[in-house]
């Protein structure tokens, strides 16, 4: 029996998790540890029946180059089954705010439901995105096949238990309460050990590397992977009540908590999903374009220059909070300062086509790389601006943060995403081409249209509350009072969603178009561009 | 060591310290003789796809 | 080796780009959060604070389990408009015995930081069971399983015990009688509410839900509202003691 040591090791932790749910403490550690069970118990029959879920394309000529990608194919479909999944939570979420009726209590409430729409998309989609091209980048960058055998594959289906138990904690009311690392303490030691596995994994393959030089991609991933590891370590340091039950306390608190979570959060943005999608960014748009990066002296730059400045931005977060002046003044400067190395990425990529710009007609898999960058470009001068601190009075606790993170995250990680899958399919199940490029052509502008409606109107939304919020009479009065400010901006709200749905109809297109791929059809079509005749002199 | 002192010490030799190391880093990166061999490292992605690696 | 091929020795060897990406990720995060917990003007020097009572502090766990923090902030910022809308500036001091604190990040609804003995007991529970029946154009989800839901005791002592861990300063008289004050704290009619008292300064013994026969989440929620930001005296407050 091929998966015989690995079925057994799963039974037994699902022996494990029945004991759990046998002796919780707690009702929600009892419903969670079945959650388990009952998980492990179908991962254990699929091992034993020895499941596929992705074909491997044309088995005859599969993995011949010696390169593992068995495991860059299922997190690549991971990645876009999460997507639609953390997609659609967003536009029910966005519903709700829209129409409160489609709140269901306990399980499906905002409050809930909001943590696993974060989480869907920043570590279910985000991450497997960026654990599958790492994996894709650090092999082909290294001349080296992955290091650790099976290793690979525990990190991939470790990471995905991962999701599902961060996932069914949120409906139950599982949570810590800080924002993006809300899982509690069993499944962050769980994260803690498929972190580490992935580590080993990534800089064991750079170990045994056969190119001299380490690729500047693959020190974006390395410092995502250790960063991420220290700022989950220190955040999440919390003492359980019981190791049978759900509920920890927070090592910190107040003042010193609030600091230490927006360290964590600010650099959640700063490493999942600047500097790993930066990795995707100097890889993918090369080969897409087939001209290496524009400076490559310049990544160096980007890369220390990246890395140093962001640590310090997170008290951005905090300003006019009770946090001491000089940290709100710290995190203020670096994050202006941080908008100098952003901007030097970003014409590191958008220059990587000089002298190829006739790609952006013909290829819309470059088009989306270019849409990509440019929200990348806006969102991280969005940034220093609303981190001004006179800026911030207004901006903060409103909509407009909501927008800006929105344009950063559909715009930046979500088109680079999708940019680096259609690159991938083809290459991993070994196809002509895409079934569709006008397909992927609808993708970009539906994409593209529903981050313009939803940024934009979040904007809107964000400076009207701000000055609702601080509107005076003549008499020295507040005008509103706080429900007026609610109401006042549910159209706004109901646009929104409507953007989100766009977003989502064009990652479903995208779904349709990898399916047909890997099926292996392929769409007879005018291809995209002028004809021939009207392209450009020499 | 009190709050006052180092703010004083941020404000300026610690300012004129990162400032300095910012414009070594990039004298440095960008130093002519690098040229080449940055060149050279660009061009790792390009090279061919399928290679026997076992 | 010259100076000039050091930086090709860290693009070449892992485990110097490796040693040198922590050393530049550690130097922000430590210079920012490590003097919080060393400079004392950080947290002001103020009178009244006292940790959660039992029924308090299964209130806030409800708070947190229920995700209120992704609508509402519990810290208000020295500006006219939200002095005036919602009361005196948040001081630090006022959340060091959170764990985790919840200053939140979003108002889709109002803060909360001092919303305590702002409205009657009845309203919050008439609002979180049908918020748009006090509130027509309110977007807030419905709660009203909460009344519905008996309130667990039995591990309370564990979760006082693990706050003193972290360290809130629980006696062990507050432990050993953490179910009692449970109780006592949610029926007024007890004989435990003075003792309740003596323990925990100021706080309030109601029937908090209007439902003298059960003790339930309802209870423990309306109990941490109601004693929100009612801590420290501002009357007796002065801020120039703390300048910074």
């Amino acid at each position: 029996m091929k998966n015989g040591f690995e079925a057994a090791i799963v039974g037994i932790a699902a022996f494990i998790a029945l004991m759990g749910a046998a002796f919780s403490r707690d009702a929600l550690f009892q419903a969670h540890a079945w959650v388990l069970f009952f998980v492990l118990v179908v991962s254990t029959i699929l091992l034993v029946r020895r499941v596929k879920f992705v074909s491997d394309g044309d088995s005859a000529t599969d993995d011949t180059s010696g390169y593992m990608d068995g495991v860059v194919r299922y997190g690549v479909i991971a990645t876009i089954f999460w997507g639609l999944a953390g997609f659609l939570v967003g536009v029910l979420i966005a519903s709700q705010m829209a129409w409160p009726v489609l709140n269901i209590e306990p399980w499906f409430n905002f409050g809930r439901l909001r943590p696993l729409h974060t989480s869907a998309v920043i570590f279910a989609f985000g991450g497997n995105a960026l654990i599958a091209t790492s994996f894709y980048v650090v092999q082909r960058t290294s001349s080296a096949r992955l290091f650790g055998g099976n290793l690979a594959w525990f990190v991939f289906w470790g990471y995905q238990l991962f999701i599902v138990m961060a996932a069914t904690g949120y409906l139950l009311g599982i949570t810590q309460s800080k924002e993006y690392a809300e899982p509690e303490w069993y499944v962050d030691i769980w994260l803690t050990i498929v972190w580490v596995a992935y580590l080993v994994v990534f800089a064991g393959t750079l170990v045994k590397r056969k190119e001299p030089h380490i690729y500047v991609a693959n020190w974006f991933y390395l410092s995502f992977i250790i960063t991420v590891a220290m700022l989950h370590l220190v955040n999440n340091a919390a003492i359980p009540v019981s190791f049978l039950g759900v509920k920890s306390y927070s090592l910190f608190s107040g003042v010193q908590d609030a600091l230490t979570q927006w360290w964590y959060g600010h650099n959640a943005v700063g490493f999942f999903l600047t500097a790993g999608f930066l990795g995707m960014m100097y890889y993918f748009v090369p080969k897409q374009v087939n001209r290496p990066v524009y400076s490559y002296r310049l990544s160096i730059v980007h890369f220390w220059g990246l890395i140093f400045l962001y640590i310090w931005a997170g008290p951005h977060h905090l300003h006019y909070t009770a946090l001491p002046d000089w940290a709100q003044t710290l995190g203020m400067v670096f994050s202006i300062m941080l908008w100098m190395p952003s901007w030097g990425g970003m014409i590191n990529g958008l220059m990587t086509l000089s002298g190829a710009w006739d790609k952006l007609r013909t290829d819309p898999i470059v088009r989306m790389m270019v849409i990509s960058i440019a929200f990348y470009g806006m969102s991280t001068f969005e940034g220093p601006v609303m981190s001004i601190k006179s800026v911030n009075a207004l901006s903060h606790y409103t909509d407009w943060t909501i927008g800006h993170v929105h344009s950063g995250a559909l715009g930046w990680n979500g088109m680079v995403s999708f940019a680096a899958i259609y690159y991938l399919v083809p290459k991993l199940w070994n196809r002509e081409r895409l079934y569709s490029l006008r397909l992927v052509n609808w993708h970009v502008w539906l994409a593209t249209l529903g981050i313009v409606v939803y940024a934009s109107v979040m904007w809107v939304a964000g400076i009207t509350q701000g000055l609702m919020w601080r509107e005076y009479d003549d008499q020295g009065f507040l005008v509103n009072s706080f429900v007026e400010t609610v109401s006042a901006i549910h159209i706004l709200y109901v646009m929104r969603t409507f953007g989100g749905l766009l977003y989502l109809s064009g990652a479903l297109l995208m779904a349709y178009n990898v399916y047909r791929t890997i099926r292996g059809d392929i769409r007879k079509e005018a291809p995209m561009g002028a004809p021939a005749a009207l392209s450009p002199a020499e | 060591m009190d709050y006052s002192t180092l703010r004083n010490l941020a404000d300026s030799w610690g300012l004129l310290y990162l400032f300095l190391v910012f414009v070594g880093v990039v004298l440095f990166t960008f130093r002519p003789g690098s040229r080449k061999q940055a060149e050279k490292n660009a061009n790792i992605p390009l090279k061919e796809d399928k290679q026997d690696v076992r | 080796m010259s100076i000039l091929e050091k930086h090709g020795a860290i693009e070449r060897n892992l485990s110097l780009l490796f040693v040198f990406s922590l050393i530049v990720v550690l130097i922000g995060g430590l210079i920012e959060i490590v003097p919080l917990f060393y400079l004392k003007n950080t947290i002001e020097k103020v009178e009244g604070m006292r940790p959660y009572t039992p029924l308090e502090l299964a209130g806030r766990n409800i708070y947190v389990r229920e995700g209120c923090y992704t609508c509402h902030s519990q810290m208000i910022r020295p500006f006219r408009d939200e002095v005036e809308r919602y009361g005196h500036y948040s001081l630090a001091a006022e959340s060091m015995y959170d764990h985790p604190f919840q200053w939140g990040s979003k108002r889709t609804g109002p803060d909360l930081a001092r919303v305590g003995g702002r409205y009657s007991d009845d309203w919050h529970v008439d609002h979180l069971k049908n918020p748009q029946s006090v509130v027509p154009e309110s977007i807030m989800p419905s709660y009203s399983f909460l009344a519905a839901t008996k309130l667990n005791t039995s591990d309370i002592k564990d979760h006082l015990k693990a706050n003193r861990l972290v360290g809130v300063p629980y006696s062990d008289d507050m432990i050993d009688n953490a179910v009692a004050d449970m109780q006592a704290q949610a029926d007024p009619d007890s004989d435990d509410v003075d003792a309740m008292q003596s323990r925990y300064a100021n706080a309030a013994s109601r029937y908090f839900d209007g439902n003298k026969a059960e003790l339930t989440e309802m209870d423990a929620l309306v109990a941490y509202m109601q004693m929100l930001g009612t801590l420290v005296d501002f009357s007796l407050y002065n801020a120039e003691d703390n300048l910074r």
